[in-house]
């Protein structure tokens, strides 16, 4: 059988096949699977194409591999162009209300220390709450948490929660804890307007809501902390999770 | 025997791929109307400029398939006016889904007959 050859030359680069042109399954295989190593899927359809339909057009394996490539071509054309709706307003609500409980107990800490770890434990159990309904509902409308859009929406809301993780650490050392509130709820902001932007447009309101709280938050008495928290960790996380639950499903 | 009707199978099967290709809607078939289509099918609305970055296509060449789409009643088109600047927005009609859907499913009946050949 003739062994293809890549010659990167043009958008995308065009494949030769060396020697004689057996057309059919085989050739489509070997054709897919050696441009498979050398450029991206999408590409790698279509020169595997242009070596079928060089060979025979209009043959069976061709048309299989060009309807094939239409399908894949109109998933990808409705990935980019959709917005992630798996955002699960239910879910939100589940981790505003832990958050109002977690606003009373963290109240009654005597310490600063116990205050933080409150908090602390309260957004890891709203995490995986969150996280629980956006798989569920995911899952209940046919797609995959981390496609398309919902991959762009994780890499862009995951930076500024490393920062916020980095930022509580060092605040509690430098004996800032007072600067917390604020800055727990301008990050969390940041991350839900930048991952937001590939979600339904509530999302990144919410977000915008968050930073304005926060930055309230840096400037308020220390004491107004937790309740501020409460009210953005709680109150908006309810208010725009209903919203989210009643416009968009769940 | 069972040769003959494997080969039976196959020649019906080809048959099926060429009735199905030559009954493929030419109008969403073209790649850059087949990609309008399938993104205004998950959108209720799409402006000129949002369909021109998504198709990563020029004015003129976008503005040609749009018109060829809305003539063939798959898309509807609102133009306004904010300020002086013009803004057009396009819809899927229900046509339209109907072709996209019927087009979809000709890909995989074309799929299915060429299937292990």
């Amino acid at each position: 059988m003739a062994r293809p050859e890549y010659t990167p030359s043009g958008p995308g680069g065009r494949l030769r096949v060396a020697g004689e042109i057996r057309p059919g399954r085989i050739l489509t295989d070997a054709a897919r699977v050696y441009v498979a190593r050398v450029t991206s899927p999408r590409s790698a359809r279509r020169a595997a194409l242009q070596v079928i339909e060089g060979g025979q057009r209009g043959n069976p394996a061709a048309q299989r591999v060009r309807a094939l490539d239409n399908l894949q071509f109109i998933r990808d054309t409705m990935e980019r162009a959709g917005s992630f709706t798996a955002i699960s307003g239910l879910g939100m609500v589940a981790a505003g209300v832990v958050a109002v409980i977690v606003s009373l107990v963290a109240a009654g800490r005597p310490t600063i220390a116990g205050w933080v770890a409150a908090w602390i434990t309260g957004g890891l159990v709203s995490t995986v709450v969150l996280l629980g309904a956006m798989i569920q509902k995911a899952h209940g409308v046919g797609t995959q948490l981390l496609s398309g859009p919902g991959r762009k929406l994780a890499l862009c809301f995951t930076p500024p929660m490393l920062v916020a993780v980095l930022l509580t650490a060092a605040l509690y050392r430098a004996g800032l804890p007072s600067a917390l509130p604020g800055v727990w709820l301008m990050l969390y902001g940041t991350a839900v307007i930048a991952g937001g932007t590939f979600s339904v447009p509530t999302v990144p309101v919410m977000g915008g809501c968050f930073v304005v709280l926060g930055a309230v938050a840096l400037y308020a008495p220390a004491g107004w902390g937790n309740w501020l928290l409460a009210l953005g960790f709680g109150g908006l996380h309810l208010a725009f999770g209903a919203a989210i639950a009643w416009r968009h499903g769940g | 025997m069972a040769k003959a009707s494997g080969s039976a199978a196959r020649a019906d099967g080809a048959r099926t791929a060429v009735r199905a290709s030559s009954a493929l809607d030419r109008v969403i078939h073209e790649r850059l109307r087949l990609g309008i289509v399938s993104a205004l099918a998950v959108n209720d609305v799409l402006s000129f400029n949002e369909l021109k970055q998504l198709m990563q296509a020029t004015d003129g060449n976008l503005s040609v398939h749009a018109r060829r789409l809305e003539a063939a009643g798959y898309v509807s088109c609102t133009k306004r006016f904010t300020g002086r600047v013009p803004h057009t927005e396009f819809r899927l009609t229900a046509a339209g889904r109907r072709a996209l859907e019927s087009y979809v499913a000709h890909m995989e009946t074309l799929i299915r007959a060429t299937r292990d050949r």
